[in-house]
């Protein structure tokens, strides 16, 4: 009988525990954005040694931990691997040491860039595009993906899952519905065959952003319509800079040019601050609570 | 309408690729015999890019009436006189042969003696060829400006640049250049963007002055951020895939397109023997192959490499003086970047601050709606298609170590075979008979297998 209530209590353990990871989106995204970069590895031979993602996880955990033992809080390892996976999937180099450098950039800005308690910049999109922009040796490849649809709608139907329970599947759906009434419009305008926008719409670069980069609940506007417009404005801005200046990573410089304008939006359209959930699995169970944190 | 197609395909430029073999300068002999006409209508361009600014240098093989001959390129800027040169086709012709993709033959040592290498490389290669032109007549108001009207060479070039699809459609129509109806969308959508269009004809009496049967390449040298080449116009009335090589020299690293995945071609195996008679096929079908897994078009990567060495080297490398013809211009600035020395100079003296890749597009209109972007990593690893023959030792063996060896020699071959057939999709069956057939390469007679190899053999030594 004991054996029994035993196992029972080991079972409701068990799936506490799983409630518990099922909870975060953010377990989700780690999970996704790893499953890419197996995805790039294995199946598209991307040129990512495991030198490198280890270079940049490594520094983006260390920089959280000596930072958040510098504030006094207590460290998540969740933010900054997410951050150090965006930018394995996105960053392109030979050199290690730029792995590293963007690793600790992109966490660094977090606690260094900073405007009434939010951080500006989403740390992978700030490490991504100073190193490149800085470096020769490292680039951002928007081709990587091609555009195999299956592969898109894959990505879409589970893009779809994390930013929905991320509460910013708006942002991601605004960002990729402006941008393509842009490809769309650009395509009559120019006479063009929708094929080609078609085209354009599905590069796994561009799906990647938009629900694994812009979606970021902690540098986006708090409001949703405040997000909404602030969608729109990153399309508009990515769209100039790949037609206009002809510059093929147009969407992912418009949202670093954009970031300094999200607090002008959060005082336009207040509302409260996004809290990624926090929970304990002990053996009472699992208890949720929230606790406001300095910079993650 | 024959002139009309030729005029499309053109439009980017008209080539044919063949292979051919020939002596390998740094590293081995002369393996096998030449081939020609391995992909059909092929382009071959040489793009020289470093910041804003490019170099394109167009071959062609037309070989048809030079009165025929017509293209109709758009350009990102008007074009001066100044701008455009008459390129010479060996040029590009040893480019392609630096950049072809290559066989590598190893021999075996002696399983019973000292060691001894022989590497020979043979590569495969595009050749280049000329196109043809007609005449123009005069300029009509069509809502069309001639910017620039010139002759080079044995050319007569007009920039245009337009207001309305129709109005273009119709002056080149009354011009002798015999656009499809369903190129009017695309003409329309290139006007829109702001695209000229480079118009080329040959001019009969300067072609008679130049002699010879095949026209030049045209090299044109602009400034603007687009890093593209216009493909569109091409496809319009293709039938069926086209080939376009690529043969990109910059001074950053390797060249990728931004619309398309760039992907690497198959290399590094190692074949069956008779491979080496069979090359050209060989390549050939495991290109088609390996674009069949992407859906039968794609852009590959076959060469990617810094100008100043090669290993093995199915050319030398370009000379100061040829790149400086294809247009880079940066050469004499100097000193280097620093960082990006070569990690092997060259042995004369100045390592050259050149990168080449040679990118291989299949495409047809329905799977490349969009012209192809390029643009310039600073990504210098370097890469070729390169494919191994292992000969194994065929003189006498006598040690005990030789049964061992030929049981190993079996098993690659089989190895081998499979590979190839995963390659190519070629039957192992006729990949075997190509074998028998060759006479070279095939496997030992090797005793009976002794039962003794597999530990279960021990354990019922008796049984049959």
């Amino acid at each position: 009988m004991s054996e029994i209530s035993l196992q029972t209590r080991k079972l409701g353990k068990a799936a506490a525990w799983v409630s518990a990871i099922l909870a975060d989106p953010r377990h989700y995204q780690i999970a996704i954005l790893s499953s890419l970069i197996l995805f790039g590895v294995f199946h598209f031979a991307f040129q990512l040694p495991w030198w490198h993602v280890v270079g940049c996880l490594g520094a983006a955990l260390g920089t959280q931990a000596i930072a958040d033992r510098a504030v006094g809080r207590r460290f998540d390892a969740r933010s900054p691997l997410i951050s150090a996976l965006s930018l394995t999937l996105l960053l392109r180099t030979g050199s290690i040491t730029l792995s590293i450098a963007a690793g600790i950039l992109a966490i660094a800005s977090k606690y260094l860039i900073r405007w009434r308690g939010k951080h500006i910049f989403n740390p992978a999109n700030f490490g991504l595009v100073i190193v490149s922009l800085l470096f020769t040796s490292a680039w951002i490849s928007p081709g990587q993906w091609g555009s195999a649809p299956i592969f898109a709608i894959l990505l879409l139907g589970m893009g779809g899952i994390v930013t929905g329970k991320a509460k910013r599947w708006d942002v991601s759906l605004a960002l990729l519905g402006s941008y393509a009434a842009l490809l769309f419009g650009r395509a009559l305008w120019l006479g063009d065959p929708l094929a080609i926008p078609i085209h354009q719409l599905q590069s796994g670069a561009l799906l990647i952003f938009a629900f694994f980069m812009i979606s970021d609940p902690k540098t986006t506007p708090d409001a949703r319509l405040g997000r909404v417009l602030y969608a729109a404005l990153v399309a508009v801005i990515g769209f100039t800079i790949q037609f206009g200046f002809y510059n093929s990573a147009g969407i992912i410089l418009a949202l670093i040019l954009t970031a300094p304008i999200v607090p002008l939006f959060d005082r336009m359209f207040p509302s409260g601050r996004y809290q990624w959930p926090e929970f304990f699995a002990s053996l009472k169970g699992v208890s949720d609570e929230t606790i406001t944190t300095p910079a993650e | 309408m024959k002139r009309s197609r030729h005029l499309l395909s053109s439009a980017l430029a008209i080539t044919v690729m063949g292979a051919a073999a020939q002596a390998n300068a740094f590293c081995g002999f002369y393996v096998a015999k030449a081939e020609t006409d391995l992909f059909n209508q092929s382009s071959k361009v040489a793009l020289v890019r470093d910041g804003d600014r490019t170099v394109i240098t167009m071959a062609n093989d037309y070989q048809g009436d030079p009165t025929e001959f017509a293209m109709v390129i758009p350009v990102p800027t008007v074009i001066k006189k100044e701008q455009v040169h008459i390129s010479d086709a060996s040029l590009l012709d040893h480019l392609d042969a630096y950049t072809a993709p290559r066989l590598v033959e190893y021999f075996d040592d002696n399983p019973c003696m000292e060691r001894e290498l022989i590497v020979t490389a043979q590569r495969m290669r595009g050749q280049s060829a000329p196109e043809a032109v007609s005449d123009f007549s005069s300029a009509k108001s069509l809502g069309v400006t001639i910017e620039e009207s010139f002759s080079v060479g044995e050319y007569d070039i007009l920039i245009l640049s337009a207001k309305e699809s129709d109005g273009l459609q119709t002056w080149l129509s009354d011009n002798g250049y015999k656009v499809p109806k369903k190129a009017e969308r695309t003409l329309g959508s290139y006007i829109k963007q702001d695209m000229k269009f480079f118009v080329a004809k040959v001019n009969l009496e300067e072609k008679a002055k130049q002699g010879g049967e095949m026209l030049r390449p045209i090299a044109v040298a602009y400034e603007s951020p687009k890093f593209m080449l216009p493909i569109r116009l091409g496809t319009v009335n293709a039938n069926g895939d086209q080939d376009l090589f690529v043969y990109a020299l910059t001074r950053d690293g390797q060249v990728e397109t931004t619309n398309y995945r760039t992907q690497k071609i198959p290399t590094g195996e190692e074949l069956p023997i008779f491979i080496k008679d069979d090359f050209g096929d060989f390549y050939k079908d495991m290109y088609k192959t390996a674009a069949k897994r992407e859906g039968g078009h794609g852009v590959f990567m076959e060469y990617a490499w810094d100008m100043n060495w090669c290993d093995p080297c199915a050319a030398d490398p370009l000379s100061n003086e040829q790149l400086q013809e294809l247009g880079v211009f940066w050469l004499n600035d100097r000193p280097n970047k620093p960082g990006i020395m070569p990690r092997r100079p060259g042995p004369k003296s100045m390592a050259k601050d050149v990168y080449v890749t040679r990118l291989h597009v299949r495409y047809d209109a329905e799977s490349f709606p969009e012209d192809l972007k390029f643009k310039s990593t600073g990504n210098r690893q370097n890469f070729q298609g390169r494919y191994v023959l292992r000969h194994a030792y065929d003189g006498e063996m006598n040690c005990p170590e030789a049964e061992g060896y030929k049981r190993e020699v079996n098993k690659r071959k089989e190895k081998e075979i499979k590979t190839l057939a995963n390659m190519t999709g070629w039957e192992t069956k006729y990949i075997r008979a190509k074998v028998e057939e060759s006479g070279k390469g095939g496997f030992f007679e090797v005793d009976k297998p002794k039962k003794d190899h597999e530990w279960w053999n021990k354990i019922w030594p008796g049984d049959e």
